[in-house]
């Protein structure tokens, strides 16, 4: 199973914007590299990623084979109650993995 | 583009004399030579994408393999303690062999002593992932490599390999890490080649890759025929790096362009 | 066609400016703001008919690459990130990669702050243009030329 480190503050006060930094293993394999023998190496990508906050979405993103091997996507969110995080990787090959980080707000 | 910068440099360094090895209050770590942004990929551990193999590494520790059904846990406990400033000594001298190993060698010979289990193919993400796992563990720590006096034969075959020219285009690792090392090919510093941080993420690679991976790719580029995986002429030049590098602090896993 | 020939009066001006110093110049001869079709068509495909402005966007990307194969960069719009204004989405794209589009980044008021971070793939030296779209659906771009170094010894890949 594929690894993923997530880095979310454990506590917040209300109202403090905070950043989330994500990090999945994944080889991002664009679909235009060629093998000696010249063929080519299927697209191999993760396509989407998205985020949810007490199962509400916070953030999405569409990846194009330009983002590099082991996507690294940080953004930001307001903490405004105790609760979860949930992450979402989805790609070519059947490719979906989950991943979830709790949070105290106080 | 490879062919061109490299034919450049053998001309640049065509007749010129073979100066001293650093001295020791002129080393630096490839880190020094290094981006902003690049450090802070390797500074930051939530940024640092090695990490996600160390995670695999620290998995890899506690799960059972092999016959005995024993992990790496069962006999060495917990890492952080029974691992910390292991890998600053490595390659280390195995008696057992009257050679020196790796730390990847030493890994799979435990787990074919102790696990009874097949070894981890060189360069497969189990084995960088448990070779992340121990050597994070000597992080900050100087290297201590090589003073093993059983050592001594062995750290000589690594200088003089790094000495050797050889390829075709007729270059020893020393024409650029001894003597040109405050100079750059193409667009990329040449570095004095001290592998204070390996397994390292390099960006090239876009993956996490052993010394043993770097030194084959070296190898090619000078045009010679790179020595095998686990071949006795990597693990001394494995050596000597070390011991040319002792006292530097360990970075692993560190990040390079 | 136009561009050709401006370009190439550019060189020939350089070239006989140099001749008079004495110096031997190096000219790189590149079209001016030459936009690619594809680059064109995938801004058009986020943006529609809207007018796209300059401004408000920020973003931090080396200007000298050490390596394209990981480019670490960041997009910040300045936006109070409100209910009433805030920004709904980012979009990177580049000119010279095999496709023009990088990510899109759909955030919200509830992100208090509108900045992403990355790391990306140039295939060569080029532009990276960077487009975002706000509440009112005005968009607005930042472009940065980047310079992408080739590795001196790289191994073969596969």
């Amino acid at each position: 199973m594929p690894s993923a480190l997530i880095n979310v503050p454990p506590k917040a006060k209300r109202g403090d914007v905070i950043e989330i930094k994500t990090l999945m293993s994944h080889i991002m394999e664009t679909g235009y590299r060629h093998t000696a023998s010249g063929e080519v190496v299927p697209r191999d990508i993760i396509t989407s990623f998205a985020c949810r906050y007490n199962g509400t979405e916070i953030f999405r993103a569409d990846l194009y084979p330009a983002i590099a091997a082991n996507p690294f996507i940080s953004f930001f969110t307001t903490a405004t109650e105790s609760g979860k995080f949930e992450f979402e990787w989805i790609g070519d090959k059947g490719f979906s993995e989950t991943a979830s980080a709790s949070i105290t707000v106080e | 583009m490879r062919l061109l910068g490299c034919i450049a440099l053998a001309s640049a360094l065509a007749g010129a004399a073979l100066a001293a090895e650093i001295p020791q209050d002129q080393r630096r770590s490839g880190y020094s030579f290094m981006s902003a942004d690049t450090k802070a990929m390797q500074d930051d551990d939530t940024v640092n994408p090695g990490m996600l193999w160390v995670l695999d590494g620290e998995a890899l520790w506690k799960r059972k393999a092999g016959t005995s059904d024993k992990s790496c846990a069962d006999c060495h406990y917990d890492a952080r303690v029974s691992m910390k400033g292991v890998a600053a000594h490595y390659p280390a001298y195995e008696k057992a062999f009257g050679r020196p190993l790796d730390l990847e060698g030493r890994i799979n010979l435990c787990r074919a002593n102790h696990q009874q289990a097949t070894p981890l193919p060189y360069e497969s993400r189990d084995l960088l992932a448990l070779t992340a796992y121990v050597a994070q563990q000597s992080r900050g720590m100087p290297i201590e490599a090589g003073d093993d006096p059983d050592l001594k034969p062995f750290v000589e075959q690594g200088r003089e390999l790094f000495m050797q020219r050889q390829g075709q285009l007729n270059l020893g690792c020393a024409n650029c890490h001894d003597d040109n090392w405050d100079k750059k090919l193409a667009g990329s510093a040449i570095t004095q080649g001290h592998p204070t941080g390996y397994p390292l993420y390099r960006l090239e690679w876009q993956s996490l890759g052993s010394l043993q991976r770097r030194l084959r790719a070296c190898i090619t580029g000078i045009r010679a025929q790179a020595y095998d995986w686990g071949s006795p002429e990597l693990v001394a030049l494995e050596l000597y790096l070390m011991s040319r590098a002792r006292g530097m602090p360990m970075e692993a896993p560190a990040v390079r362009p | 066609m136009a561009d050709t020939d401006h370009t190439r009066r550019t060189f020939l001006g350089l070239a006989g400016g140099a001749a008079v110093l004495g110096t031997v110049p190096v000219v790189i001869v590149r079209p001016v703001e030459a936009t690619p079709a594809m680059l064109q068509t995938a801004i058009r495909n986020v943006v529609g008919e809207a007018n796209v402005r300059t401004g408000k966007v920020k973003l931090d990307i080396p200007p000298l690459v050490e390596n394209g194969n990981t480019v670490p960069m960041t997009v910040s719009v300045a936006s109070p990130m409100t209910a009433d204004d805030h920004v709904k989405s980012i979009h990177v794209f580049n000119e010279k990669n095999p496709q023009p589009n990088i990510g899109n980044f759909h955030l919200g008021p509830h992100a208090g702050r509108a900045q992403i971070s990355t790391r990306i793939r140039l295939a060569d030296s080029q532009k990276v243009v960077v487009i975002a779209r706000l509440s009112d659906d005005t968009f607005w771009s930042a472009t940065v030329d980047i310079v992408v170094t080739l590795a001196a010894c790289t191994e073969e890949v596969i």
